[in-house]
């Protein structure tokens, strides 16, 4: 019907229009036309490829003002992770004696902890992009990924020095302590893990966000819902030490299969099944698929209701 | 004639009125109940006529309503209405900020907006990087902003502060910087919101300057919306004048100009002879007043800096009277009394000796800041009170306009009610 209202209008307008001027008009060639609603799949790669000075820009200020007037600055990437550890070590290793695959408990959680961090990064801090960028988005137009593309980029810089971290401890238990670990081929899938996380992180994100612009009672679940989440995967356990009965539910969670194949590679220890991984692997194409349609379609009129 | 740049086809912009929650969920639910059984969307039907001052029930506003224009290449179309006329609306959608509930715009070439000044600064980045920052922002790449990078900082004229986090700027060079990135955009359409009134006098005959040479030097298009009637009408080429949320009228910029002054703020007020409430003898009254801007026609919206003439028309009921002497008060919105001008105080007496008196005082330069002003009336007949309505007999709006002659608007707040002149030797 809007199609309708429209055409009428039209009509009218030719007959008063001259006809020299509408016989110009058919001859010119827009660049662009704003329409009322993009179709679910009209999604402009070309205009984000255009952008990705800003995107750097954007990953720069992320990066360079988060720590900035603070004494410790970016030790404090390295503080977060620790301190978890160490509670994790104290609490779950040693009070609660939970089983690590044998592997030494510093290194058992941290690996955890790392990888856990950067997906959790990524979903929360991608989740809000509509409600806490509305200023910015209110005043000027760019296409509206370039936000949360840039936090999955600038968390990755952080995840590198914390994997960076990581090796470290890992050097000290293979030479100083002799632990009983080592790496195997499957380490060569880590980049496929981060582009997992990030993807999982980035696509869920997408959708939260997305679906918060109207309706914020997403929004309160979530902190809660990621930290249940992170319960429900081997941050804390291995998968070996389930019974039976609760595995399912645990390899449901798609962080599984990564965090498992990590410990696999990293440690040598860990239930890596390629199963698992696929698993996560169509988990991530189908929850990034959505998330960058719900969002393309939301960002053209979210500024109304946000 | 030059190619059209910009097509904007019946557009129309629906808001929803009143808070986001249950009866929105509701709403919501109906409109996809009505899609999937391939009905019209039915809140699209309703809606009101934007009239901000009335009171209403309905939930659906159109903020904007069959808007239909074009603009060829090289035109500065100065944008003006009342507050609430659509007009930031009609710029949102311009620029891609949000999109319309119907109807097309179509354009060739690239847009650039500038609604605010700043925008996506970083207090925490410095001078140097928030440059690049808002740059890219607006749609610039890295390159273009290197190449224009020496004139940004010499435009802005803070070169010392480059490498200071802008958290420390004043807000003035925080403004300077911000609108140097902007100025150096190079869009084939620029949409420019009110952003000139900030900076001082210097920086604002710049910024002004720039504009002008944005177009008539290279051609650009500027779509530029504001409140000060003095810079449109330097900048401009045609206007376009919004009201509740429609074209009133699209033309040379001094037509639309002449339209929105007699327009403004269409008050009703009573004639004076029409108030009961009054105290004095009546042997003379005040039968009306009316305002003149001195220049052409009757007008009750004035420039801030013009000239001001008000017309008395008296009656005289006791053809005895010799000594007449009207005074008026000036008020402010506030409702502080600004002046009291008695014609006695400059010798000037009138003589009873018509049925009807019309009597003008010339304010030359009005120094009234802008806003609504009321005019209280009391005439004195041989010494004794004649006539004092207890309620205003007139009222007139003063807008911004150029009293410093320099295209400065001067320090503007409400509750500074007087702007002043003085001779800087």
């Amino acid at each position: 019907m809007s199609m309708n209202i429209n055409m009428n209008t039209a009509q009218e307008l030719k007959i008063v229009s001259p006809l020299t001027e509408e016989k110009e008009e058919a001859d010119q060639k827009w660049s662009e036309v704003i329409k009322p609603k993009v179709g679910w799949f009209e999604i402009n790669f070309n205009e984000i490829w255009n952008y990705r000075d800003l995107l750097m820009l954007f990953v720069r200020r992320d990066f360079v003002s988060i720590y900035k007037q603070s004494i410790l600055g970016p030790i404090w990437f390295f503080i977060q992770p620790l301190l978890a550890t160490f509670a994790f070590t104290i609490l779950f290793g040693r009070i609660a004696e939970m089983s690590t695959d044998g592997l030494p408990l510093i290194l058992f959680y941290m690996s955890g902890i790392t990888l856990w961090n950067y997906f959790q990064d990524c979903f929360t801090k991608t989740s809000n992009t509509f409600t806490s960028n509305a200023g910015i988005f209110g005043k000027v137009y760019f296409p509206r990924i370039i936000v949360p593309l840039s936090v999955v980029i600038s968390n990755l810089i952080k995840f590198g020095l914390q994997f960076i971290f990581l090796l470290c401890f890992w050097l000290y238990f293979f030479k100083v302590d002799g632990a009983q670990i080592y790496m195997r081929k499957e380490i060569l899938l880590f980049p496929l893990l981060v582009v997992l996380m990030a993807g999982m992180g980035l696509g869920l994100g997408m959708i939260i966000s997305s679906l918060t612009t109207k309706y914020r009672d997403f929004q309160y679940m979530l902190t809660f819902g990621v930290q249940l989440l992170m319960y429900g995967s081997p941050v804390i356990y291995p998968v070996s030490s389930l019974p039976e009965k609760y595995k399912f539910f645990i390899l449901a969670n798609p962080m599984t299969g990564v965090i498992e194949t990590f410990r696999y590679g990293l440690l040598g220890q860990g239930a890596y099944q390629f199963g698992y991984l696929c698993y996560s692997i169509i988990f991530t194409v189908v929850v990034l698929f959505l998330g960058l349609l719900v969002f393309n379609r939301v960002q053209k009129n979210f500024m109304d209701t946000v | 004639m030059s190619n059209i740049v910009l097509k904007v086809e019946n557009v129309c912009k629906q808001y929803r009125l009143g808070y986001v929650g249950t009866q929105s969920l509701k709403d919501d639910l109906k409109r996809r109940w009505a899609k999937i059984r391939g009905h019209e969307d039915p809140f699209l039907k309703i809606g009101e006529k934007n009239v901000r001052s009335e009171k209403s029930d309905a939930d659906y506003v159109w903020a904007l309503k069959d808007i239909n224009f074009k603009v060829r290449e090289g035109e500065v179309l100065g944008i003006i209405g009342k507050n609430g006329a659509g007009k930031s609306t009609l710029l949102k959608l311009l620029s891609k900020v949000t999109g319309p509930t119907l109807g097309n715009i179509k354009v060739n070439g690239r847009i650039a907006s500038l609604l605010e000044v700043g925008t996506g600064f970083h207090p925490e980045l410095t001078g140097k990087e928030n440059i690049f920052l808002n740059g890219a922002i607006l749609g610039m790449t890295k390159k273009e902003i290197k190449s224009k990078y020496d004139e940004i900082i010499d435009f802005s004229g803070v070169e010392r502060y480059l490498d200071t986090p802008v958290k420390r700027y004043s807000s003035g060079m925080y403004v300077r910087l911000a609108f140097a990135v902007a100025a150096h955009l190079d869009p084939e359409i620029l949409i420019v919101d009110e952003v000139l009134a900030v900076g001082d006098a210097e920086f604002q005959k710049k910024a002004i300057g720039k504009m002008q040479n944005i177009s008539q030097e290279s051609g650009r298009t500027v779509l530029f919306v504001s409140h000060n009637m003095g810079s449109i009408k330097n900048i401009s080429t045609r206007g376009l004048l919004m009201k509740n949320g429609g074209i009133e009228l699209m033309g040379d910029i001094d037509d639309v100009l002449d339209c929105y002054l007699k327009s403004e703020e269409e008050v009703e007020q009573k004639k004076a002879r029409d108030i009961v409430d009054r105290s004095g003898n009546q042997s003379v009254t005040i039968d009306e007043l009316t305002f003149d801007t001195g220049r052409k026609g009757v007008a009750d919206t004035l420039f801030c800096g013009g000239e001001m003439v008000l017309n008395f028309r008296l009656k005289v009921n006791d053809s005895s009277v010799k000594k007449i002497n009207i005074g008026f008060s000036i008020h402010n919105a506030w409702g502080d009394r600004l002046f009291v001008l008695y014609s006695a105080y400059q010798g000037a007496y009138y003589n009873g000796n018509k049925e009807y008196l019309n009597i003008q005082c010339h304010l030359a330069s009005l120094n009234f800041s802008p806003g609504a002003y009321t005019v209280i009336g009391r005439v004195e007949a041989n010494g004794l009170e004649a006539d004092w309505p207890k309620e205003s007999i007139g009222t007139f709006n003063i807008i911004m306009g150029d009293f410093y002659n320099t295209g400065s608007l001067g320090f503007i707040n409400e509750r500074v009610p007087l702007l002043v002149k003085g001779e800087w030797t």
